[in-house]
This record gives C-alpha cells, sequence and structure tokens, in this order.
C-alpha cells in the first residue's frame, strides 16, 4: 500500500478513483501518564507519555484506513490528511484521511 | 499565607527549570537545524520535472510540550490587559521546528533527498478540568523523495 500526502505519484498513472478512505480513533490518556504530564506542567518541557501515545493512536488510525482502503481493492491512499480534535478534557480523536485509488 | 508560598515556590521553580530547559531545547534544535539543513523541507505539491524519483513516502514527526507554570502564570495576566503572548510564541515556535526536525529526521534515515508537501497541524491538549491549555501538539508530515539505491 502506497501512501503519500501528495495528489498524484509521479510516474505512475491511477487507473480508477475509489473515492475517500478514512481512519480514526479516539484515546484517552491514562491515569499514570496524566500524573507524569501534570508534574511536567510545572517544568514545562516535551511530554514524552503524550507523544508517545498519540502516535500509537496516530499509527492505529492509519492501520484502519489502509484496512478500509484494502477491502475495496485500493492499491494506494493519495492526498492523506491528518486531524486532531479533542473531544472531552482526557481524550482527543485522530483522523487520517484521504483518497483510495488503483494505480498501474 | 502558606498558599502564597505555595505558588511563589511553584512560580520560581517553572522559572529557572523551564527558562533552562527551553535553552536547551533551543541548542538542541538548532544544533540539529545545521545538520538537516541538505535534506530540505517543501510546502510545494508538484514534484520538479528533472527530479523524478523512484519512490515516495509518508514521513511524519510529531511532538507535545507543555508550557511551564510561569509562563502560564504571565499569560493569565497577560489575558487582562491582552496583545501578545510571548510566553507561548515560544512555546509554539519550539513545537513546530521540533516536529519538522523529527519528520526530517525520518526522513534521514529513509535515505530522502527531499520532503515535498510539508503540513503541519497543531492541536491544544487540555489538561485537567479547567480546560486551560498545557500543552500543544504539533504534527508535521510530508511526502520523502527517496534517491535510488544505484544513485
Amino acid at each position: 500500500m502506497l501512501l503519500t500526502n501528495l495528489e498524484y505519484v509521479p510516474d505512475r498513472k491511477i487507473v480508477k478513483h475509489l473515492g475517500l478512505v478514512q481512519g480514526s480513533t479516539v484515546r484517552a490518556k491514562h491515569v499514570g501518564r496524566d500524573l507524569m504530564a501534570g508534574i511536567k506542567n510545572i517544568f514545562g518541557g516535551e511530554l514524552v507519555g503524550y507523544t508517545e501515545l498519540l502516535q500509537e493512536s496516530r499509527e492505529e488510525s492509519m492501520q484502519r484506513m489502509m484496512q478500509q482502503a484494502e477491502s475495496i481493492g485500493a492499491n494506494a491512499v493519495l492526498n492523506i490528511r491528518f486531524s486532531t480534535s479533542s473531544i472531552t478534557a482526557g481524550a482527543s480523536e485522530l483522523f487520517i484521511y484521504g483518497t483510495a485509488v488503483i494505480l498501474e | 499565607m502558606l498558599d502564597l508560598i505555595i505558588l511563589i515556590a511553584l512560580l520560581a521553580l517553572g522559572y529557572t527549570v523551564g527558562s533552562w530547559q527551553e535553552r536547551q531545547h533551543y541548542q538542541s534544535i538548532q544544533a540539529r537545524e545545521l545538520v538537516l539543513n541538505k535534506l530540505p523541507a517543501i510546502a510545494t505539491k508538484r514534484l520538479p520535472e528533472f527530479d523524478r524519483p523512484c519512490r515516495t513516502e509518508l514521513v511524519t514527526g510529531s511532538v507535545v510540550i507543555s508550557v511551564d507554570y510561569f509562563k502560564r502564570f504571565i499569560s493569565g495576566l497577560r489575558n487582562i490587559v491582552g496583545g501578545r503572548v510571548s510566553s507561548y510564541e515560544s512555546l509554539i515556535d519550539r513545537a513546530r521546528r521540533e516536529a519538522i526536525l523529527r519528520m526530517k529526521e525520518e526522513a534521514y534515515t529513509k535515505n530522502a533527498r527531499m520532503v515535498f508537501n510539508v503540513k503541519m497541524e497543531t492541536a491544544s491538549i487540555s489538561k485537567g478540568n479547567r480546560g486551560n491549555v498545557g500543552a500543544v501538539e504539533v504534527l508535521a508530515y510530508g511526502t520523502a523523495i527517496i534517491a535510488d539505491p544505484q544513485d
């Protein structure tokens, strides 16, 4: 599966457009990480726990999007966009979407 | 009285540790930016004709950075009179540059020549029930153009 945020793939022709595919996860941070983040909030600096958490969730969203793309027979997803929104104080949604296409 | 002492202690701690960390972080950012200058990250969508790549790959870099207690306090004061909140400006600047650096580092380990169509996304992560912004997350992503091993 080829993933890119360009609108085309160099040197390859798009045979068929299959429409939008998407994947999302909603993740809540757990108490241990929250506690550490609370302490870090006094000193400032990087919150490594959160960085990892968000990265894992994003990875999962990506997997879901790829699954959806595979199920409709695509072999590439173009023009991928990421979006993050916080739903409540504790949870955030990571949303990835793109255009599924068949490349020759 | 005790509350005041705790507040002052937190402010002092936040100020000293926070500004020290910021200096350290800026030093590390500048050093790594120098190293990664040879790998340009561009916001153009179209690849130039002459640079026909053989492979493209999505690269991402993200970071969550929190503001220290002192800066949050100052920005709270700033909210009363309005104007530039410079204490948050440096926070976001650090986060953006760090995210771009991480994206470039990922591209670099994949032997990329350039990163195209770089997009950035900023999300604030609210902490606690008061809903005040404690940290920002910045995600940078783009398409890495990876050179042929034969080149």
